[in-house]
């Protein structure tokens, strides 16, 4: 068995605000393996992003043991923790967050900028891996040259441009229309079955999420459902809150505790504990 | 991020905000340039005062009665021939030794006047000290022995006199005694506010006649040895002192008066520059508060490049030079706009100004060095920005 690219043990997360301690994740294991595909899905609220944050190694957990890449982040200097990124994480974001006034392959070579690596190589990289987002002609154009969903594969190609393990993209057909939308996300599906980056896709849209081989569903700061568990045998957290969080989905979950086990058909492909599981985490 | 990727991050968010950047400049500019041009200005005073100086001839002692202290009262000269007798004895070479007996007076010509400076002198004086004659001859040791009643003008007061017609073989009146006019100086110009060509010279017998005094002011003498002048000078005061009992003497050197006058206008310059150093340190602030506007606007920026891989050092880098480019390219500028400005000066003004290589690169270091003071507090702010906080800024 080969070892998870992100590793979260009980990991917790608590904000001072003013004084008072907001948790915002309490208590998430969860393991992301090399070449995976997993939805993060749940209600704004509920703690996804900032787990995102965390897998990303942009923040790190006030409890819990939290490595990427195997090594534990709680460890890590702020620098040594920006070579992480560097080395084992490609962001991919709503608003795009491309630099304003600089090329598409200037954008692309940015993170190439923090390893040291010459302007002529930087943009041979970049360059090739536009063209892998089928924006090989569009090199020297800058962003607001570009249309929404060309931005978004520009910022797709600065993500794998260093060869992460992991690409976690936080919503990243949120700001597209459907078409266009579909169209990234075919992208980011196309280059995580090439290249074996694992896809970590945040999203509240339940399309979107329809189509990882795994589900992580979020609310209230725990993992109320994770579809890797059916496949797996997985313990997945029981959803301790409210009893309205949740409606279907512990059936679900008790169906698949009480199940046949492995071997169900609900694994990679969508089947019907991950459409129950989907529906447990929308809105009431 | 290797530094010339750096200069060039910054270089480009400077011209993204073309004219706040040069409105930041501006500061920097204007302080640097009065830097260089009041520097210009102090160094080309001290520099033509020093010309002025040396131009009395090298090689100098200046003999008085008292002591040449600042704030002590002239002495009242107890000084004869007979003392230049004596010390022409110690030089060994009476032609090296200069008297003066001077006093206002005012010398007439026809229905022209002009009151200017009357010294006795002896025939020795151009070899003393350097005067250069522009008409006709200087006094000669037999006008100085028979007190004859010669002068010679300096330029200011030939022109006063005699406008229109050649001076020498005319006849002026010195406090209402005749002098027959026998040469007229070159025109030396100012030295320190006064006329240097405002002066007579006649010889020191017939001017000691004219002011019924025995006495002479003071002794000049041309050392013929400039690595023993100060010995000379101590001599000199020694032997006056023993003919003298009660009285003090200074023998001043050139470089002595050289040195006090650089003293104080270099204190002179060093204010000049201080008050220019202000305008510099409030070009800093502005420049500090650009670059916290810019570290503020570009706070999502920031959080991107923390994303992918930028250490807080790579931020707060980038940032520091981007405040040191601003300063440094407003301290080129000011310091080309300061030496044109200085050349200007000098070209169209009687005020004098040197550039010195030395004030360029004051003006230039400090502006670089304002550049990383002003920047390290913006940058250090970039630098430790959460990039979660970052990324979610608007």
């Amino acid at each position: 068995m080969t070892a998870p690219a992100i590793e979260a043990v009980d990991v917790s997360r608590t904000y001072q605000l003013d004084g008072v301690s907001v948790p915002a994740l309490r208590g998430v294991s969860l393991a992301v393996a090399p070449g995976d595909y997993v939805a993060l899905v749940g209600p704004s609220g509920s703690g996804k992003s900032t787990l995102m944050h965390l897998l990303g190694g942009l923040d790190r957990p006030t409890a819990g043991r939290l490595s990427i890449g195997g090594r534990d982040v709680t460890s890590l200097s702020a620098a040594e923790l920006a070579t992480l990124r560097n080395e084992t994480i490609g962001f991919v974001f709503q608003a795009f967050h491309l630099l304003p006034r600089t090329s598409a392959v200037d954008n692309v070579a940015l993170p190439l900028v923090y390893r040291g690596i010459s302007a002529r190589q930087r943009r041979d990289r970049a360059a090739a891996m536009l063209g892998r987002v089928g924006l090989g002609h569009r090199l020297d154009h800058r962003p607001n040259q570009l249309s929404g969903g060309e931005q978004q594969r520009v910022a797709i190609a600065r993500a794998l441009v260093t060869d992460p393990a992991v690409l976690l993209a936080d919503e990243p057909t949120g700001n597209l229309d459907t078409a266009t939308g579909a169209t990234v996300l075919e992208l980011l599906e196309r280059l995580n079955a090439e290249s074996g980056v694992a896809l970590v896709l945040v999203t509240h849209d339940n399309d979107v999420a329809a189509r990882a081989r795994r589900r992580i569903a979020m609310r209230d700061g725990i993992v109320v459902a994770d579809s890797a568990g059916e496949r797996h045998d997985r313990p997945v957290r029981d959803a301790g809150g409210p009893p309205d969080t949740l409606v279907p989905a512990p059936s679900a979950e008790s169906r698949s505790a009480s199940g046949s086990g492995p071997g169900r058909p609900s694994g990679g492909t969508g089947g019907a504990a991950g459409a129950t599981g989907r529906r447990g985490v929308d809105e009431p | 991020m290797r530094l010339a990727e750096a200069w060039r991050v910054a270089l480009d968010a400077l011209r993204a905000n073309r004219l706040r950047s040069a409105l930041t400049m501006l500061g920097v500019i204007i302080g640097v340039a009065s830097v260089v041009i009041l520097v210009a200005i102090g160094t080309g005073t001290k520099q033509k005062v020093e010309q002025q100086v040396e131009g009395l001839g090298s090689n100098l002692l200046l003999v008085v009665p008292g002591r040449l202290d600042v704030g002590s009262a002239p002495a009242l000269s107890p000084l004869t021939l007979d003392d230049v007798d004596v010390v022409a004895r110690v030089v060994g070479d009476p032609d090296r030794v200069a008297v003066t007996v001077a006093s206002g007076a005012t010398v007439r010509a026809g229905s022209r006047s002009d009151f200017s400076t009357v010294q006795g002198v002896l025939e020795t004086t151009p070899s003393v000290f350097t005067r250069e004659l522009s008409r006709g001859r200087y006094l000669t040791g037999s006008d100085v022995d028979t007190s004859r009643r010669v002068a010679v003008l300096g330029a200011s007061v030939a022109r006063a006199l005699f406008p229109d017609r050649d001076p020498v073989g005319q006849q002026v009146t010195v406090s209402g005694v005749r002098f027959r006019v026998i040469g007229v100086f070159a025109p030396l110009g100012q030295s320190l506010g006064v006329d240097r060509d405002d002066e007579v010279h006649v010889p020191v017998t017939a001017a000691q006649r004219l002011y019924g005094t025995q006495r002479i002011d003071g002794i000049a003498v041309k050392a013929p040895d400039r690595e023993r002048i100060e010995e000379l000078g101590d001599r000199i005061v020694r032997e006056l002192g023993r003919r003298h009992p009660g009285t003090e003497f200074s023998a001043v050197t050139q470089k002595q008066i050289l040195g006090v006058l650089g003293d104080i206008l270099g204190i002179l310059t060093g204010v000049l520059a201080a008050i220019a150093g202000i305008s510099l340190l409030v070009g800093g602030v502005g420049v500090s508060n650009i670059m916290l506007v810019s570290v503020r606007e570009r706070t999502r920026e920031i959080g991107l490049r923390k994303a992918v891989g930028a250490r807080p050092r790579d931020i707060g880098v980038q940032f520091l030079l981007e405040a040191v480019l601003l300063t440094s390219i407003g301290g080129l500028t000011g310091m080309a706009l300061g030496v044109g400005t200085a050349l200007a000066v000098a070209a169209v003004s009687p005020v004098p100004a040197a550039v010195t290589w030395w004030s360029l690169a004051l003006a230039f270091g400090v502006s670089a060095g304002v550049g990383i003071v002003f920047g390290v507090v913006p940058a250090q702010r970039a630098g430790r920005l959460d990039p979660v906080v970052a990324l979610r800024s608007e």
